[in-house]
This record gives C-alpha cells, sequence and structure tokens, in this order.
C-alpha cells in the first residue's frame, strides 16, 4: 500500500489490532478464553489516545525541534471542552436535577451558565471546539514565543510553566471548570450510554481511526515540501532564514497543528476514563509523554505510537504490581534513553534494516544537529 | 525595636465598669475627699466587708493608692489566704495566712495566730475577681519595672475610658520613663477625648497626640468619637486621613519585607542553579531534589545530635549546614561524572535525563524516609518576631534573608578570589585556552556541579525550617528557581539576586489583589512574556562570552 514498510506495519497494527481486540470482545461469549474483558478495551483506547498525544509531540519534536513539555496542556483542554459537552448531556439526571447547570456549579451557589459554557450542550459544537481551543491556545502563545525567537531550553522552561499555569487555573473553583474535582458521573454520549460494553469497543475502534488518520497526515505532512523545510528549520534555524524562508511561519503552523491533535487526543480520552480534572495539566505528565515519543524513536512518527503504547503498558503492569518501583523505573528510562538510545526503538531498527531508513534518518540526525544548533 | 515573644499575650485587659469604678473611686480620693481626710474611706475595711460592691471598690482603691501593701493583699485575696475579724470590730484586722502563721495585711509585720474560730475568710465573688483582675493590672501602672508598667499604660489606651484621667493624671506625675510617659500621654488623649470634660485646646492637642501613634487602633478608635466641637471634628478627620496614609506605607513597607522574604527563599534555591545551569549551562531538572536531599540531610543531622549529643541541640542547624553542603556536593559530583558529562551540549536531553534522575531521588528518599513529613525542629534563636513600628517581623524569615545573602555573597567571593573560582571562571570563558594553560577541565566541571549543588543543599537547610520536609519539597522550588535564573539573566550572579527579589515582591504585590494561585498565574504569565522581550534575562552578557 504504501512504499515503505513501516507506515504499512504501523496502520496495520492500530487499526487491525484495534478491530480484533474489538471482535473479541464483542463477538465471543464471556467465559470463551479468546474473550478480551471489557477493562482491555478502555485500556487500550487509552493508549491509543495517549499515542495520539505522543504523535503530536513528535510532529513539532521530532521535525521542528520544538522541545514541548506542556504539550499536556492542550491534551486536557481538548478532554475539558469533551468533559463540558458530557456533564450538559447529563442534564437533570445529576444529584441536584437541574437541567441547564452542572452539578458543580449548583454546589457552589451558581445561578446561571457562564457564557463559555454555552453551546457546549451540542456535540456539534463541543466536537471542534476540541480542537480550536487548544489550536487558539498553541495560537497565542505559539505566535510569540516563535516571532521573538524564544528556542531551544527556554521554550522548553516557558511550555512547562504554561501548563503549570493552566494548572493552577483549572485548581480554581471559580473557573467554572469543576476545581480540583474536574468532571466525572459522566452518563451518556450523543445519547449513547457510555457505560455499556459496546460504547467502549466503540470509542477504543474511533480513537484508532483518528490515530491511524493523524498518522497519515503527519507522515503527508512530513514528507510534503513544507515537512522538508520543517526539517532544515530544525537542524539549522539561522540558515534556513538566510535561504528567505520564515522558521517562525512554519513552527507555528504544525505547532498549532499539533496542539490541535493532541486536543482531539485528549477529547477522546475523557470519555473513555470517565473524569477529567486538573492534574492532567501537571508538567509531569507532559514530560512523560516527551519521553514516551523518545522511546520509540524521535521524528519517526511510527516510533512515538509504539513508545506510547509500550510506555503506558509497562507503567499499568509496574504500578500495579510493584508501585514503588514505578518510578524508579521510568526514571531510568528517561536516563537510559537520553544517554544509549539516543533514536528509541524504531532507530534500533533503522540501523540494522535499510528498508525502514527512509523515515528514520531524519531521527538520527536530528539529535545531533539540534544540539549543535543549541549548544552553537 | 522590641523582641517581643511570639506566644503568650499580656494578661486580660481592664476595661469596661471596673475600669470606671476604679477611677471613679481614684477620683475620689485624689479629688474631694482629700479635702476631709475624716471621710476618707479605709480600703482594708472595705475589703473586710461582706458586700461584694464595696470589697470589689476596696480593692480598687486599693490598688490605686499607691500602698506597697496593694499587691500582695490582692494576691492573697485572689488566692484565697486573706482573713477578716469575724466579729465587728472598729479596727476591722485583716490577716494574710502564710506557710508560717499570719501577718497583719495592713503592715506585712507577723502577728500571733489568732483563733481560728474568730476568723473569715474573705470571699471572692465574680464580681471581686472582675475588680482584681482589673486591679492587678493598675498595679502595674505603679510597679517598679518599665515594661510592666508599659504594658499596664498600653491597656488603659486600649480602653480608652473617661474615668481613667484621674488615674492617668496620677501615673504621668511620677512616671520617669520617657517610652512610657508616652504611652500614657496617648492613653490619656484617648480618655480626654472620650470624656465630657476638657477644652477645645486640650482637645486639639489630643487629637494631635494620638494622630502621631498611627495604628489601626487609634484610627478605629478617632472614628469612633462622636459629638466633638466642629474643629475638634475637623481636626479628628484629617488625623484619620493622616493616619490612613501612614498605614498604607506601613502596608507597602509590609508587603516589601514580605516580598524580599519570598525573594530570598527564592535566591536561596536558585543561587545553585545559577551556577549549574547559568555558569554551566546544564538543565539539571534534579536541582529541586538536591534541595530536598540537603532538607533531609539537616533531618538526620539533628537526629543524630539528639541522639548522641544532646546537649549541642540548638546548634543542629549549624552542624546540618556543611553536612549538607557535603552531601548534596557529592552527590551532585557523582551525578555529574556518572550523567551529565555525556550531555554536554544537548541541553534537550540532559533535560528529560535530569527529569529522569529527579524521579529517582524522589523515590529513593520515599521509599527511604517514607512518604510522610518529617518533623525538623526550628532552634529557639529562630523563633520569635521583631516588631519595627507598624511591621511584624518575624526572626525566622529575618535569618533566611540574612542567610541567603551570606550563601550569595560567598559564593561570590568564591569565584572572585577563591582558586576554584578562578578556575571556574577561566573554565567557563574559554575552555580550551584554559585546559591549555593546565586547568583540567573535566575536574572543574565535576567540581563546578559539586559547588552548585552543595549549595542547592545548603538552601534545603534553610528551607527545612519554614517549609515541610518532605519528598516534594524540591518539586514547588524547581520551576521558580528557573524562572528566577532565567529573569536574572544566565550566568549572573547579581540578576540572580535582582530576579529573586523582583519575583517575590511582585508576587506579594499581586496576591492581595488577586489571591495566591492566581497571582502564581500572573507572575508565569509576566516570565511567558519577560522572556519575549527580553530572551537573555535583565543583565544579559555582552561581548565575546554571549557569542560563545
Amino acid at each position: 500500500m504504501f512504499r515503505d514498510k513501516l507506515t504499512t506495519i504501523t496502520l496495520g497494527c492500530i487499526l487491525g489490532g484495534a478491530l480484533l481486540l474489538a471482535a473479541l470482545n464483542l463477538l465471543t461469549p464471556g467465559a470463551s478464553a479468546a474473550h478480551v474483558p471489557g477493562f482491555v478495551i478502555s485500556l487500550v483506547g487509552k493508549y491509543l489516545c495517549y499515542a495520539i498525544l505522543a504523535l503530536a509531540i513528535d510532529l513539532v519534536w521530532g521535525y521542528a525541534g520544538i522541545l514541548t513539555l506542556g504539550h499536556g496542556a492542550f491534551f486536557a483542554l481538548g478532554g475539558y471542552c469533551m468533559g463540558m459537552y458530557l456533564m450538559r448531556e447529563i442534564g437533570a439526571r445529576g444529584v441536584y436535577a437541574n437541567p441547564i447547570l452542572p452539578d458543580f456549579m449548583v454546589f457552589i451557589g451558581w445561578k446561571e451558565l457562564p457564557w463559555y459554557w454555552q453551546g457546549f450542550n451540542h456535540f456539534w459544537f463541543a466536537l471542534p471546539m476540541t480542537m480550536l481551543v487548544p489550536a487558539l491556545l498553541a495560537f497565542g502563545f505559539g505566535w510569540f514565543a516563535f516571532r521573538s525567537r524564544v528556542s531551544g531550553v527556554y521554550l522548553s522552561i516557558i511550555t512547562q510553566a504554561l501548563t503549570y499555569a493552566l494548572m493552577l487555573a483549572f485548581f480554581r473553583n471559580d473557573m467554572g471548570f469543576g476545581g480540583n474535582n474536574g468532571m466525572t458521573d459522566f452518563k451518556d454520549i450523543v445519547g449513547i450510554p457510555l457505560n455499556s460494553e459496546a460504547t467502549s469497543a466503540g470509542l477504543m475502534l474511533i480513537s484508532a481511526v483518528v490515530l491511524a488518520a493523524a498518522f497519515l497526515l503527519a507522515r503527508a505532512m512530513t514528507r510534503s515540501r513544507f515537512g522538508k523545510v520543517l526539517i532544515a528549520v530544525r537542524d539549522a534555524e539561522s540558515r534556513t532564514r538566510f535561504l528567505g524562508y520564515r522558521p517562525e511561519s512554519y513552527k507555528l503552523v504544525v505547532w498549532v497543528l499539533s496542539a490541535m491533535i493532541a486536543g482531539i487526543g485528549g477529547a477522546l480520552y475523557v470519555p473513555q476514563v470517565g473524569i477529567i480534572n486538573p492534574s492532567e495539566f501537571a508538567p509531569g505528565n507532559s514530560i512523560e509523554a516527551v519521553i514516551w515519543v523518545a522511546v520509540g524513536g524521535r521524528g519517526t512518527l511510527a516510533g512515538a505510537i509504539l513508545g506510547a503504547v509500550l510506555v503506558n503498558l509497562g507503567k499499568t503492569w509496574l504500578t500495579s504490581a510493584l508501585p514503588e518501583v514505578w518510578l524508579f523505573a521510568i526514571g531510568g528510562l528517561f536516563i537510559l534513553v537520553t544517554l544509549l538510545l539516543p533514536r528509541g526503538i524504531i532507530g534500533l531498527f533503522a540501523a540494522r534494516s535499510t528498508t525502514a531508513g527512509a523515515e528514520a534518518e531524519p531521527g538520527a540526525a536530528a539529535a545531533k544537529s539540534a544540539a549543535r544548533e543549541i549548544a552553537g | 525595636m522590641v523582641l517581643a515573644p511570639r506566644e503568650g499575650r499580656g494578661r486580660a485587659l481592664p476595661r469596661g465598669s471596673f475600669v470606671a469604678a476604679l477611677l471613679f473611686l481614684l477620683t475620689a480620693l485624689c479629688g474631694a475627699a482629700r479635702a476631709d481626710e475624716a471621710t476618707k474611706p479605709d480600703p482594708f475595711a472595705d475589703i473586710a466587708t461582706t458586700t461584694a460592691d464595696i470589697e470589689a471598690r476596696g480593692v480598687l482603691a486599693l490598688a490605686v493608692s499607691g500602698s506597697p501593701r496593694a499587691a500582695p493583699v490582692i494576691a492573697a485575696l485572689r488566692d484565697g489566704k486573706l482573713f477578716a475579724w469575724k466579729w465587728p470590730r472598729p479596727d476591722t484586722p485583716l490577716f494574710i495566712k502564710t506557710d508560717s502563721g499570719y501577718v497583719d495585711a495592713r503592715t506585712g509585720d507577723t502577728v500571733d495566730a489568732p483563733a481560728p474560730v474568730n476568723l473569715r475568710k474573705v470571699i471572692v465573688s465574680d464580681a471581686v475577681r472582675g475588680a482584681i483582675e482589673t486591679a492587678e493590672g493598675a498595679l502595674d501602672l505603679f510597679s517598679q519595672d518599665p515594661a510592666a508598667r508599659r504594658k499596664s499604660a498600653e491597656a488603659l489606651y486600649q480602653s480608652a475610658d473617661p474615668g481613667a484621667l484621674a488615674l492617668i493624671d496620677k501615673a504621668l506625675a511620677e512616671e520617669t520613663d520617657p517610652a512610657v510617659t508616652r504611652v500614657l500621654r496617648e492613653a490619656r488623649a484617648a480618655s480626654l477625648l472620650k470624656s465630657d470634660s476638657g477644652s477645645e485646646a486640650d482637645r486639639l492637642a489630643a487629637v494631635k497626640e494620638l494622630a502621631a501613634r498611627a495604628d489601626l487602633q487609634t484610627r478605629n478608635l478617632l472614628a469612633s468619637l462622636q459629638g466633638q466641637p466642629p474643629t475638634v471634628a475637623s481636626a479628628v478627620s484629617s488625623a484619620i486621613n493622616d493616619i490612613d496614609h501612614t498605614l498604607q506605607l506601613w502596608g507597602l513597607a509590609e508587603n516589601v519585607y514580605y516580598g524580599i522574604s519570598l525573594g530570598a527563599v527564592l535566591l536561596l534555591a536558585a543561587t545553585g542553579l545559577a551556577i549549574t545551569f547559568g555558569v554551566m549551562g546544564v538543565i539539571n531538572m534534579a536541582h529541586g531534589e538536591i534541595v530536598m536531599v540537603g532538607a533531609y540531610t539537616t533531618f538526620v543531622v539533628q537526629r543524630l545530635i539528639a541522639a548522641f549529643a544532646p546537649a549541642l541541640d540548638q546548634f543542629g542547624l549549624l552542624f546540618a549546614i556543611p553536612a549538607a553542603f557535603l552531601v548534596a556536593g557529592l552527590l551532585g559530583v557523582l551525578i555529574e561524572r556518572t550523567l551529565i558529562r555525556f550531555l554536554y551540549g544537548r541541553p534537550l536531553e540532559t533535560l528529560l535525563a535530569t527529569w529522569g534522575l529527579s524521579l529517582i531521588l524522589q523515590q529513593a528518599v520515599r521509599s527511604i524516609f517514607g512518604p510522610t513529613n518529617q518533623d525538623v525542629s526550628s532552634p529557639p534563636w529562630m523563633s520569635g518576631a521583631l516588631q519595627l513600628g507598624g511591621l511584624t517581623l518575624t526572626v525566622n524569615r529575618l535569618w533566611i534573608i540574612l542567610f541567603a545573602l551570606l550563601v550569595l555573597g560567598a559564593l561570590m567571593a568564591a569565584l572572585r578570589w577563591g582558586g576554584l573560582g578562578r578556575s571556574i571562571r577561566a573554565v567557563t570563558q574559554n575552555r580550551r585556552m584554559a585546559a591549555a594553560m593546565g586547568i583540567r577541565t573535566p575536574v572543574i566541571d565535576a567540581l563546578t556541579f559539586g559547588l552548585g549543588s552543595g549549595i542547592a543543599g545548603i538552601a534545603g537547610v534553610a528551607l527545612s525550617q519554614i517549609d515541610n520536609v518532605s519528598p516534594n519539597l524540591g518539586q514547588n522550588y524547581i520551576i521558580d528557581s528557573f524562572i528566577v535564573v532565567v529573569v536574572g539573566g544566565v550566568g549572573n550572579l547579581w540578576g540572580t539576586l535582582l530576579g529573586a527579589m523582583i519575583l517575590g515582591i511582585v508576587d506579594k504585590f499581586v496576591e492581595p489583589f488577586a489571591g495566591a494561585v492566581l497571582a502564581k498565574i500572573l507572575v508565569l504569565i509576566f516570565l511567558i512574556l519577560f522572556i519575549q522581550r527580553r530572551p537573555r534575562g535583565l543583565f544579559p552578557l555582552k561581548g565575546r562570552v554571549a557569542e560563545a
């Protein structure tokens, strides 16, 4: 289907795997050995959302050299937009049975719906918002940051400050987003109850399709002329500028697009985990997402997806089996990958086989040249 | 400046009807009654009665009589050791029961023990108990100790009772201490304004007297005045304005102090980072965790001292400082040798690797010491508060401000004049030339990182005094520290100082308007805008170093 094997394999794994799991969950009897229990489906759905976030990060870090430590903010914003829709969808079935106001607003004594909650009772309004809101924030932030040529570590630190500030803001009750409890107790989405197995499987399948689409979009983008300039910006920003390109515009476009992808990831995440709260904005989450990309292989797209799934599999297993060890493991992973595996898992394979080389090369060159750029 | 203990306020203040009663009596004593000595009531006789009102009157009269017997008699009454003659007698003897026998209440002479059948304990009812409290307050007005007199005068000022005038005048006549005199005059002014007597000129003078005091209480007192002559009323309102102005200034000063205090904390946390990040260019996300290690070292040192040398208990912090410097410094050298040195020139990778390290350090401390807060004690010389005009300065904050400046100064001196400092500067400015001159640059790299980490450890000692010592201690400071270093300008210690102070003060000034969380957010937004405007900090390095 595609000229390179890696793309085919990636798409096959995402779509085929999701279909297979959904079928095994829905079509086999509960007692059968082949039956996949419901919690696995929602877990996989969660991983797929993380993979969407990782893909978004890889797009800016791997191809534009922007190490973002705040992409979790876009993910969480998308999630909050979806959460607002799901809250409105509860309607009068809440504890206080208020048909308009969500429970937490009744609880803190609000009488009217704030203006920014208007419209979120419509799915067709909330869905584009899950991308528009992160895009707006990303545009405002990127507009200032890239135009004043903030780059490298400074940019990383202010992205971290951004998500930290948002976390503090969303913790406030009078922001109108549920304070530190966030939003939960969702009942249904476009009329379909959320607590059925079929819904979980459906959401998981949708996540897989969205991931595959985002992957193809990112792939097309990075292989286009636009993507080539982007890589040039990453490897030698000044030189690209001298050649007559405007690096800030390229960065801004990919940055906003990446934020939108992260936002839709968050929007899919919330109905599957059933809660959204300000801890999603925690800087630690965003940095952890960066390490998924690093583990899989930066600047390879497929690597980001692989890394997100692998690291989270490990996390799920370790946090239940040996909770004490998890922080040691993820910490060690950060160190080992940066020291010993700068090109990630995909890079490891790319070095051996030339068939997958087309995508992996920029990743390999990325680390060195980006480092030179920043050091110089 | 007066050193006031942190806990323990003064005793209950004499106020209300007791003060009125006391002063009514005093007026009687000093005024009309003086004309006719024969009708002068004997306070001792009054105390000996069985009527509570008269007894209370006697107590108050005794208190202001200035008699040296007042204090012991009232104390005896309070403690239930005062006895009266049971049967009517014109001289109404009173006895104080002591451990060995009885003394005459009037003279204090030991007397032959009267037969118990003739004695009646003087009953202390609630009314009398209140009178005793008031009396003990007023007793202090004539005590030998100026501090006690002052406290008592303060109490009178606060009650602002019109009836107190006579008593205050009496005390003023005897007072020698200027500070106490001032308070007494203020108390007199307050009482005068509240009373119906006093000429307009007197009142104006009183308003002037009070305006000089300029605190919130005075303002409220002035605002509560009613029915004053027009000239006095206008003087009062302008005095209130003046006081509001002064209070605003004090409020401003207080905010500046809080800001400096917060700035000092930030400075401590950021000074080490100014070395590792500022001088070496290493993005050390584990910096906060090294601070935490310093705080835990303090905890361990305190425990060791408590176990092996309890006599040195209150100097535990002094031992903790070098210990924390060593522990954190060695940890820093270890980190540099095993991790950082492979990542020079790759700041983004360094960032990720040190973030991983910070997670490991956190979990390690959590595994060893447990997730809960550890109890680090403060030595007695670090507690208490200083009163400076309208400002209350807590001593531990003062120490931290001082300590932060000291650490910064010592570090600057070391970099400027120390041997290692010279090598560090040489390597920073021109690595290859320094190497050619025989400086072993890898060793210097390790030592520089160790130095920065050691200072972070020292910061941990200070932070253990004002913050919870928990595995999350470092996380609270890492972003702030980076902000300080970035605002101040990378590689510039003066900039770090200024950056810390600016951030601290801005934070404290925004806080009253916006609340603590919003203040934090605004500071972060300010930082984001600031970096956009001045990506190289307040004091960008110029010349060759900047281009390198």
